[in-house]
């Protein structure tokens, strides 16, 4: 789960990590105050789930209260990359001497959360890793034992630095290693980190993402935080099948339906699964030349009613002409029930299975039921002996005629 | 021959009250395995499937008189860490962990405290391991009649973060005549306890090992990781790999994530045409269906003999 900057901020400063006086405002008005409040320069940045804020005119900088309030006006009306902010963030403007790079986040091939640190602030990451990997620290942590400050220490003198700039950015960096830590956050980035003309490190930017799995258990402080979590925190706006899907699923807790459409316009509806079979077989059809309409992930032993709401939304899907289903071979999920709910999805919306399903391919528990009632209704069931590859094949022969 | 499971192989299935894991038990005793107890806290003596039910993973030990090989944890996600951790300081070396949707830290903290143990973690998220015709561990293929179908013994070792996608190039080494020595669900969350790398050195020396097939997807660094260990240890094994989740690599898909936790892109090297062109740079063939891995396994076995 993405942050908004402000939210990061107030996780940051609860961390112990200095932050600018900044003030969070949802309309011109309140910016026009807190740019009186903070009375000198400020920037105005838009809040919104997105990078690239900058070069699509979502910071900017005023002189006065009265030019802070025309540029909330504006940033609160531009949408960045598909996205309308839900406020402006209003920031003095620091007097930086020096910006730095702060972050906290997962190696998964050392299975340890990683600090990273650079003296080269402000910019890309990566680029300075790159270009100047003399000016990248890096350190892993344990996960079992308590955060050290000297492996944070380490890390800052690992890219040259000493003296004050040394003691002063250690305790930032540990911090941020313990808001890792204690929040579930698959990264915690602060960039820039500033430091001031008396030495003093704050924070100018945030960037923090919760792990989905571990949002449950900090439901207290992120309300502590006023972290709203109902609105859809994604990189895109979910369409209606994909709310629909989740309905459909969240609805009964036998097994698991989901599905996408995000980026896929095409006309064969896969109602497919599970996991690895769901990714190999939307492979499998668009490298024989099918178009898929949407991903799919049956999982789980779900219910009819849940096989056949997935089948009835991928269906309703504009431009989709058949579908097909398929599965790499179930153990858990009944081959039969699946069978029942597809043919169900086809008869509510007054279609004939027999030519609406392009192919079904599941084999494993229950198949011999499950051939009974497909034949019934005129379609053939693929064993085992049809290779998934083939299964995907057929599919795509069949609705492109 | 195997890794990990042999026939006198022992071991418990923590939450065992649970709707899966009576399944589980009864298909994992229905196919020959030793379940010689399991554990529900508050469920003392209860049985499942003539399995005792203890409250405390001390008491099954207790209960057998001699250490347990290993455990099966089927636990909701937020005590599994618990779970594990209990299984560890137990004294058990191999632990299977079903559960899916564990945060990453717990994976992490478990996953290290089997390191300093000596303990070995396979998943989270995983179905288990299965050795043809000798003992599952987990819901790896399903109930005995359908894991004989799909699993005949043989020669080759098959490790895949999909567990259903275990089953189905399993079932088509199977159904080639070739076979399986070991096959395991590794998991498919970011962090797991045993990756391709780390399981190598045990095929390396199971002598009924003579191939390799890993099923692998966009998101993380585990073939890197399998690329650098065959550089440096100089394997005698063939390995055949097959890559799913191709689309990912398109442009609006970029962030999205799809299947199993770990299957994010997010990074250049984590995509698959990276992926691919990496293992395929290290001689080890990536096949476009799965059922041409058959083919691909026989034409190294022979090349090899």
């Amino acid at each position: 789960m993405r942050f908004y900057e402000y939210e990061s901020r107030r996780m940051v400063e609860r961390a112990g990590i200095p932050v600018t006086e900044y003030g969070f405002c949802k309309t011109a008005e309140e910016a026009r105050q807190a740019a009186e409040k903070i009375g000198g320069p400020t920037v105005i940045k838009s809040q919104v789930l997105t990078g690239g804020r900058m070069k699509a005119g979502g910071v900017k900088f005023a002189d006065t209260a009265e030019e802070a309030e025309a540029h909330a006006e504006q940033i609160l009306k531009l949408e960045i990359g598909g996205h309308m902010p839900v406020g402006v963030l209003v920031d003095p403007k620091a007097e930086v001497e020096q910006e730095y790079y702060a972050a906290v986040l997962w190696d998964g091939r050392a299975k340890r959360p990683m600090m990273l640190f650079s003296d080269m602030g402000g910019i890309d990451i990566e680029e300075v890793a790159e270009k100047h990997p003399d000016h990248v620290g890096r350190g892993h942590l344990s996960n079992l034992q308590p955060i050290p400050d000297f492996r944070a220490k380490e890390v800052v003198a690992n890219v040259g630095m000493t003296g004050r700039e040394l003691t002063r950015a250690t305790p930032v960096l540990a911090r941020l290693a313990q808001l890792q830590r204690d929040f579930d956050l698959t990264l915690a980035e602060i960039n820039p980190l500033a430091r001031l003309a008396d030495d003093s490190f704050i924070a100018l930017d945030a960037h923090l993402e919760m792990e989905g799995e571990a949002v449950g258990r900090h439901q207290k402080v992120l309300a502590e935080l006023e972290v709203e979590l109902t609105e859809p925190r994604e990189l895109y706006e979910p369409s209606e099948f994909e709310r629909n899907v989740k309905a459909i699923d969240d609805a009964d807790h036998r097994g698991v339906i989901q599905g996408k459409d995000h980026g896929f316009e095409g006309n064969l509806g896969l109602v497919i699964g599970a996991g690895g079979g769901s990714l190999t077989l939307t492979d499998a059809v668009r490298s024989q030349g099918g178009k898929p309409a949407n991903y799919a992930e049956i999982g789980g032993n779900p219910s009819v009613a849940k096989a056949q709401g997935l089948a009835r939304e991928v269906l309703k899907k504009d431009g989709v002409e058949k579908i097909a289903v398929m599965m790499s071979i179930v153990s858990n999920t009944r081959v039969d029930i699946v069978a029942r709910g597809v043919i169900k999805a086809c008869l509510e919306l007054g279609k004939d299975p027999a030519e609406t399903i392009a192919v079904f391919r599941i084999p494993g528990a229950w198949e011999e039921e499950g051939a009974k009632i497909l034949n019934r209704y005129g379609i053939e069931f693929k064993d085992r002996s049809t290779s998934m590859w083939e299964a995907a094949g057929e599919a795509v022969e069949r609705i492109q005629g | 021959m195997s890794i990990l499971l042999r026939e006198d192989f022992t071991f418990i299935v923590q939450g065992i009250t649970g709707r899966e894991a009576v399944n589980l038990t009864k298909e994992c005793l229905d196919y020959g395995s030793k379940v010689v107890g399991g554990v529900t806290p508050g469920r003392k003596g209860r049985e499942v499937h003539g399995v005792p039910v203890f409250d405390t993973v001390q008491q099954a030990v207790e209960n057998h008189g001699r250490p347990i090989d290993g455990s099966v944890v089927t636990v909701p996600p937020a005590f599994t860490k618990d779970a594990v951790f209990e299984a560890i300081e137990n004294g058990i070396g191999l632990i299977v962990v079903v559960t899916e949707r564990i945060p990453r830290r717990d994976v992490a903290e478990m996953v290290e405290l089997a390191g300093l143990r000596g303990a070995r973690i396979i998943g989270p998220n995983c179905l288990g391991i299965i050795v043809p015709g000798v003992a599952k561990m987990g819901g790896i293929g399903g109930p005995a009649k359908d894991a004989a179908k799909a699993y005949a013994p043989g020669p080759v070792g098959v490790m895949s973060r999909s567990g259903g996608m275990t089953t189905e190039i399993s079932s088509s080494l199977t159904a080639a005549g070739l076979g399986v020595s070991t096959a395991i669900s590794i998991g498919g969350d970011a962090i797991i306890g045993s990756t391709y790398a780390e399981l190598m050195p045990l095929f390396e020396e199971d002598e009924g090992t003579e191939a390799i097939v890993i099923y692998t997807e966009p998101g993380g660094r585990m073939e890197a990781e399998l690329v650098d260990w065959r550089e440096h240890a100089g394997s005698r094994l063939p390995i055949v790999a097959f890559m799913a989740g191709k689309f990912m690599d398109e442009e609006e898909m970029k962030g999205m994530s799809f299947g199993h936790a770990g299957t994010i892109v997010e990074g250049a090297e984590d995509s698959a045409t990276q992926k691919i062109a990496r293992l395929e740079a290290a001689g080890i063939p990536v096949v476009e269906r799965i059922d041409e891995i058959p083919s691909a396994v026989k034409e190294r076995l022979g090349a090899k003999v």
